[in-house]
């Protein structure tokens, strides 16, 4: 059969990647609650009738409704509801859209400015490369966490209070990719280092193709692995990272919460029995990362086993 | 090392121990703010009255049960209507040592009525402070004051020379933002001296042990540790870590006292919850409607009626509060039960009204709220904001820390606050003179009226006590009718302690650590 008449499907299915896939039930499980949570978050408005972001579609007589299977629980608030008559669920799939949405920007800020960096840095050496990856060393001795916070109190400093609250999101995205950058610069420098010394980069360079071709066409493709499977880790710690930056109040305003948010407002109830209003969200941001990471483990074990 | 050393060395660590143990007493008290200022006339605000309370004394005091008794004088007679003479302890010392004299009481109640002293309210009826001898005050007032004594309860002595030498002659300027000495220093002659100020984290009194009065208490140390975050505090109180508790969140009660070792004690709290609205701005400046719909008394209903005060009550009090008509509580001259019934809860009527005043889409404000101020303020808030959107009315919450929700409220930022309010002469005229009187200075929703002016007058002036209250009742009666504010509810406190930590709870949320044990 000539290869050429293959389908995209029929490709993927004798590919390596989906025998290794097919034979890792972690794999599968994750990814499968993956995308049942990834279609839930983004699609939310037509899983639940509830819209908890509308402060005047609340009612506050619902407030502290437990779990639908508990005594007191009512059948239309499956997971209970939070101190101003939020459904908890509607509550968290809406927060989880949020923590994705900021997670998966903060990881692509992070990947296009590490890798940006990274592969020229590996790729033309010298004084530049020497800068850049100092830079990256400095950063690595500032926790990421504090240069997150960092970052958003020179926000809020510069950022008028009106304002705050519309771009706390992209600060939020800002904060976290920047502190996750110079993973992606050592990564992809080190991979650029092993394939500019190869001959198709040599053999590039002697027909004159440009540099920025020789760079982004060629060897951007044969790093992709290592940058892939760091990218994915990075998801689920730009997700921890969004989740700990709300906890800690600098995050997204609690009246369009996110997961981190849910569970700073829930630890108020911590002692006074209505568990259910910390305990779902927190175990949902558990599951989710979990999840990224597991999926980010078996992408390690199968794309790239040097990184092991 | 010489064994006989080594049993010294053993020793001296057992006595340390051992005296430490059984002698120092020491009382850890959290609540979630702390105090603004130690100046004693710069801030009118209850933890920081709290604080100045403990290191400082006034002329007269009120005592566990509330009435007034004397504190820095003996004893105080009327020679004419409007001219009362004090007669002083002689046995009174300052924390450095320095004596109290006439001298301090006559420069303490000047430097309140200074132009940046925020206590300069209670006492502006009184015209002239005089030293009669060393020992003896004369206080001259504009026309007869029936409730000097209460009002003088809250004016701080703080000694003249160290005022001087340390540059504190006038009041700490708190609402420009100004840092002086007397702000994180304090010389008083109250039971405790401050020897530690950390502001927001630690602040250590000690007792002072040349106290002129019967010491009752047996506590060597109070440390005052504010904690913000409500769970943080109930789990610092449960772990040991803390000894008393003077604002136990109330979705906590049950968990504090289903355990062995901690108590909890509830009273009404002389304070009611309200919210303003200017009505006097010409433009709100965070509408979008580009007038002010405050200034006409159907909106002021409409949102008053919009608020489901039970639901506030039951659920994020949890029951722990009592809804209120008016800003003043059982127990204050001029309160009666008719005038403390609120408007019904309608949210039909509360659209008509919206409709009749032209605003039939609503409109949108912001609501500043403090976060770390009174029982589940910005809870309340966040309420608040769900039940105007069912009318209409797009409330964006602005919830921030005390200190600047009040200086920015101070500073006229708000168009719509959350505010509370205590009345410590338990006196419906200390209301009328903050909050209703024109261009008084926490009258931030620019409430005017003539008539109320003139009753304000008429309770300073008055001792006919009949006609007084009569005047008391129509000023009440015109500013609940005008909706000049939006009353929610009298609060409840509860106090939460180890069980052998005795702090007397007291209605208006300030403990007296001079009547307080450890067991």
């Amino acid at each position: 059969m000539d290869s050429k008449n293959l389908t995209l499907f029929n490709r993927i299915k004798d590919s390596d990647i989906y025998f290794s896939f097919i034979k890792s039930p972690t794999a599968i499980i994750s990814t499968f609650i993956l995308i049942v949570i990834f279609f839930c978050s983004f699609f939310v408005e037509f899983v639940t009738p509830y819209n908890p972001f509308d402060p005047s579609s609340l009612s506050l007589m619902d407030a502290f409704t437990p779990p639908s299977w508990t005594e007191d629980g009512l059948a239309k608030f499956i997971l209970g509801t939070d101190g101003q008559g939020r459904d908890m669920l509607a509550t968290i799939l809406y927060g989880s859209r949020i923590s994705l949405i900021v997670g998966f920007s903060a990881v692509i800020f992070a990947l296009v400015l590490g890798v940006g960096l990274g592969l020229s840095a590996g790729y033309f050496g010298g004084k530049y490369e020497m800068i850049v990856m100092r830079l990256t060393d400095v950063q690595l001795t500032v926790p990421s966490i504090l240069m997150a916070l960092l970052v958003d109190g020179i926000a809020r400093g510069i950022i008028s209070r009106e304002l705050h609250d519309e771009m706390a999101i992209y600060v939020l995205i800002f904060a976290i990719g920047i502190s996750e950058w110079p993973q992606f610069a050592r990564v992809s420098r080190a991979a650029t280092l092993v394939e500019k010394n190869k001959d198709y980069v040599s053999a590039s360079t002697i027909i004159g193709v440009s540099n920025l071709i020789i760079m982004f066409k060629h060897i951007l493709p044969n790093i992709l692995r290592p940058i892939l499977v760091i990218g994915t880790i990075g998801l689920a710690l730009a997700i921890i990272a969004e989740a700990t930056l709300s906890f800690l109040g600098v995050g997204v305003p609690p009246t369009t919460p996110s997961l981190g948010t849910l569970i700073r407002l829930g630890n108020d109830f911590l002692f006074s029995g209505e568990w259910w209003i910390t305990f779902f969200p927190a175990i949902f941001l558990v599951i989710l990362a979990f999840s990224i990471n597991l999926l980010g483990d078996w992408m390690r074990d199968t794309l790239n086993p040097k990184l092991n | 090392m010489k064994p006989k050393n080594l049993l010294r060395i053993l020793m001296a660590f057992l006595f340390v121990f051992a005296s430490t143990q059984s002698f120092a007493k020491t009382i850890k008290w959290s609540m979630q703010g702390d105090s603004l200022t130690l100046d004693p006339h710069a801030q009118n605000e209850g933890p920081t009255t709290m604080v100045s309370r403990q290191i400082y004394e006034a002329l007269v005091t009120r005592g566990l049960d509330m009435s007034i008794g004397p504190q820095l004088a003996t004893e105080w007679k009327t020679t004419s209507p409007t001219t009362w003479v004090f007669t002083l302890r002689e046995d009174v010392i300052f924390h450095d040592g320095t004596p109290m004299t006439s001298e301090d009481v006559v420069f303490s109640l000047l430097r309140a009525q200074q132009p940046t002293s925020d206590f300069k309210e209670y006492i502006s009826t009184v015209t002239s402070v005089r030293a009669l001898g060393n020992y003896t005050v004369q206080i001259k007032t504009k026309a007869p004051n029936p409730i000097l004594l209460n009002q003088l309860s809250n004016i701080f002595v703080m000694s003249k020379k160290w005022a001087t030498d340390n540059f504190a002659i006038v009041p700490q300027n708190w609402d420009a933002g100004q840092e002086t000495f007397s702000a994180t220093n304090a010389m008083g002659t109250g039971p405790f001296k401050i020897t530690l100020r950390e502001p927001n984290t630690k602040t250590v009194f000690k007792k002072n042990g040349k106290w002129w009065g019967n010491v009752e208490h047996n506590i060597t140390q109070i440390h005052l540790l504010p904690i913000k975050n409500a769970a943080t505090r109930v789990a610092a109180l449960l772990s040991g870590e803390i000894d008393i508790v003077t604002d136990a969140p109330v979705q906590d009660l049950a968990r504090i006292k289903s355990s062995a070792g901690h108590k909890v004690e509830s009273t009404p709290q002389m304070r009611t919850i309200f919210l303003g609205m200017d009505q006097a701005a010409d433009q709100l400046r965070t509408g979008n409607t580009g007038d002010n719909p405050f200034k006409k008394k159907e909106v002021r209903q409409a949102l008053y009626q919009a608020i489901d005060i039970e639901a506030i009550k039951k659920k994020v009090m949890r029951g722990l509060s009592e809804p209120a008509g008016i800003i003043t509580f059982p127990g204050v001259t001029g309160y009666t039960k008719a005038l403390d019934k609120r408007l019904p809860y309608d949210v039909n009527a509360a659209k008509q009204l919206l409709a009749d005043a032209g605003y039939p889409d609503g409109f949108e404000v912001e609501l500043r709220c403090p976060n770390d101020r009174y029982v589940n303020d910005e809870a309340i808030c966040t309420a608040v904001v769900g039940m105007l959107g069912k009318i209409g009315v797009k409330v964006n919450l602005f919830a921030q820390t005390k200190s600047k929700h009040f200086k920015e409220l101070k500073d006229n930022q708000g168009d719509f606050y959350m505010l509370g309010w205590g009345v410590p002469t338990l006196d419906s005229h200390y209301v009328f003179h903050y909050l209703y009187e024109s261009g008084a200075s926490w009258n931030k929703v620019n409430f005017s009226d003539a008539e109320v002016d003139a009753a304000i007058r008429v309770m300073e002036g008055e001792v006919d006590l009949d006609k007084r209250n009569a005047a008391i009742a129509k000023a009440w009666k015109i500013v609940r009718d005008n909706i000049a504010y939006l009353p929610l509810h009298h609060q409840v406190i509860s106090w939460a302690s180890k069980s052998n930590v005795d702090v007397p709870i007291r209605p208006n949320n300030e403990p007296l650590f001079r009547f307080s044990r450890v067991n």
